[in-house]
């Protein structure tokens, strides 16, 4: 098998800018991680590109050749969807290639943009990530989901909004000085808790924001770093991806995500690390109780105990576990089809020590990204490792 | 939207619509929604028809400020409810005063605004 190196990462700046277009914002994405990378465009094999709802935002189906062009290359391209974790399963499938020897070099990314709709069209298509007879006929939204999971939660093992409050609190904080991302300021507990109501028990601070953005890595294989003298540190050593009933009233447990734990068992017996072995994640927090259930899913907490990790300070940037350092969902935004592969962008740029918050992780060399569509129906876990 | 008839579906709507409500259940006793070609949970083929239980749990429920276009201008209130073998996501159609964890509540069917028809949920209480 093949190690796979990432060459070069980028992202756009994330938050809002409607007028740009997809191929506007994934050329500028991809552009920077080729440039970062020192890889000549000639040398690219092949793009995996995630996006969700560009056929509806933007008329557009077929993105693949699109977005090829928008990066000045002429690889075969394709474009995956799997609703928010577009960007991981497009991911997956680049490190499989290279792992596999078929290619050397693979362009991957995703993007996403929204602000070009009204709130309720980008609601009605983020809601298409569900089960369209059996819940978003019945009026069920995507906050909507995440708060019939949030209450079960609270059912079933207590909490309080203050908890899953402290979550979004924390991301905040972290994404300060990211330059990146959307929302580069404090929120304070009061804010989350008296912020209007998107469907109760979560409130607007409790969930990511509607985000444009683009993001890209080139991955490479370890021979082609060598040769070509890359300076390529940060190693793809696992991949795994899990899948769950698309509706909630399917699954066996509302508060459980079997997707992440397949996943994450996945990308930890590949990479050969336990749950121990992290140094710091990025996790799917699209909503604050989206982190709380990831973190048991991923099998860093016992079912029920990971709700005040954040209140508790375990999870903060000077914590025993820092979580999404880059202000996760929440704060650094949501480019829907971006985010997977965002997240890897934001971990080599922690490991590799070019990041903001590099300095809350000196010692990290084990790190892990956890990507989730709709909820959590489907679920990629990445491993990242510094090796010479 | 709502002319097209969605096959399985729709005849599930039917029926409990005329108050004789079904779900699919297997050999080992799985139980699922139409349509279904195959067991969801161990994909064995014979599935028989089983008469859906009176009434349900409420097991979570969530009132939506911020709709779909389908519902612009109401906040529905959608649960799932626990009807043994199955569970459904229904829009409650009453009042959400008397709604807890655990009410009990009978399926129905109800239409949104654009007349796209869905599994509502009425609160026995209420009846």
């Amino acid at each position: 098998m093949h190690a796979v190196r990432i060459a070069g990462a980028g992202s756009t700046a994330f938050g809002a800018s409607p007028g740009r277009t997809g191929r506007d914002l994934f050329g500028e994405a991809a552009r920077i991680a080729i440039k970062d990378s020192g890889v000549p465009r000639a040398d690219i094999d092949r793009l995996c590109y995630g996006n969700f709802v560009g056929t509806v935002t933007e008329s557009q189906g077929h993105q693949a050749p699109l977005m090829t062009e928008a990066a000045g290359v002429t690889a075969p391209a394709t474009r995956y969807e799997s609703a928010c974790a577009s960007g991981g399963v497009a991911l997956k499938s680049a490190v499989e290639a290279v792992r596999s020897g078929a290619i050397d070099v693979a362009l991957v990314g995703g993007m996403e943009r929204m602000h070009n709709v009204t709130t309720e069209q980008a609601t009605e298509g983020l809601a298409m990530a569900a089960d369209h007879l059996y819940e978003s006929r019945a009026g069920v939204t995507f906050p909507g989901a995440y708060a019939l999971m949030a209450r079960a939660y609270f059912e079933e093992f207590g909490g309080t909004r203050a908890d899953l409050a402290a979550v979004a609190v924390k991301n905040h904080r972290n994404a300060i000085g990211n330059e990146n991302a959307q929302f580069q300021r404090a929120i304070s507990t009061t804010d989350v808790l008296e912020a209007p109501t998107i469907a109760d028990p979560l409130g607007l601070y409790d969930a990511c924001p509607i985000t444009d953005g683009a993001s890209a890595c080139v991955l490479v294989s370890e021979a082609y770093a060598k040769e070509h003298d890359l300076n390529a540190s940060v190693t793809v050593t696992g991949t795994g991806q899990g899948t769950d009933s698309l509706a909630l009233q399917h699954r066996e447990s509302l508060t459980r995500t079997p997707a992440t734990t397949r996943a994450a068992t996945a990308a930890y017996d590949d990479a050969g690390i336990s749950p121990a072995d992290i140094d710091l994640l990025e996790v799917h927090d699209c909503f604050t109780i989206a982190e709380v259930v990831a973190l048991e899913g991923l099998g860093l907490y016992d079912h029920g105990a990971a709700i005040d990790a954040a209140s508790s300070g375990e999870t903060t940037r000077d914590g025993d576990l820092p979580v999404n350092l880059s202000g996760g969902l929440k704060a650094k935004g949501h480019p829907v089809g971006a985010t997977g592969v965002s997240q890897v962008v934001e971990l080599t740029k922690l490991l590799r020590g070019d990041h903001v918050n590099s300095t809350a992780v000196p010692d990290a060399s084990v790190a892990v990204a956890h990507n989730a569509g709709g909820t959590v129906a489907s679920a990629t876990v990445h491993v990242l490792e510094v090796r010479p | 939207m709502g002319e097209q008839r969605e096959d399985g579906y729709d005849d599930l709507l039917d029926a409990i619509e005329s108050n004789t409500g079904y779900y699919l259940s297997c050999p080992a006793g799985h139980g699922s929604l139409p349509p279904r070609q195959v067991c969801p949970t161990c994909g064995d083929d014979d599935l028989s028809t089983e008469p859906l239980p009176d009434t349900g749990t409420v097991v979570t429920f969530t009132e939506i400020a911020v709709p779909a276009p389908a519902f612009t201008g109401q906040t529905p209130v959608v649960v799932i409810a626990d009807f043994g073998p199955v569970r459904l996501t229904g829009r409650l159609v009453d009042d959400s005063d008397a709604l807890e964890v655990g009410s009990e509540v009978v399926p129905t069917v109800a239409t949104s605004p654009d007349g796209g028809r869905h599994i509502g949920a009425r609160l026995v209480s209420e009846r």
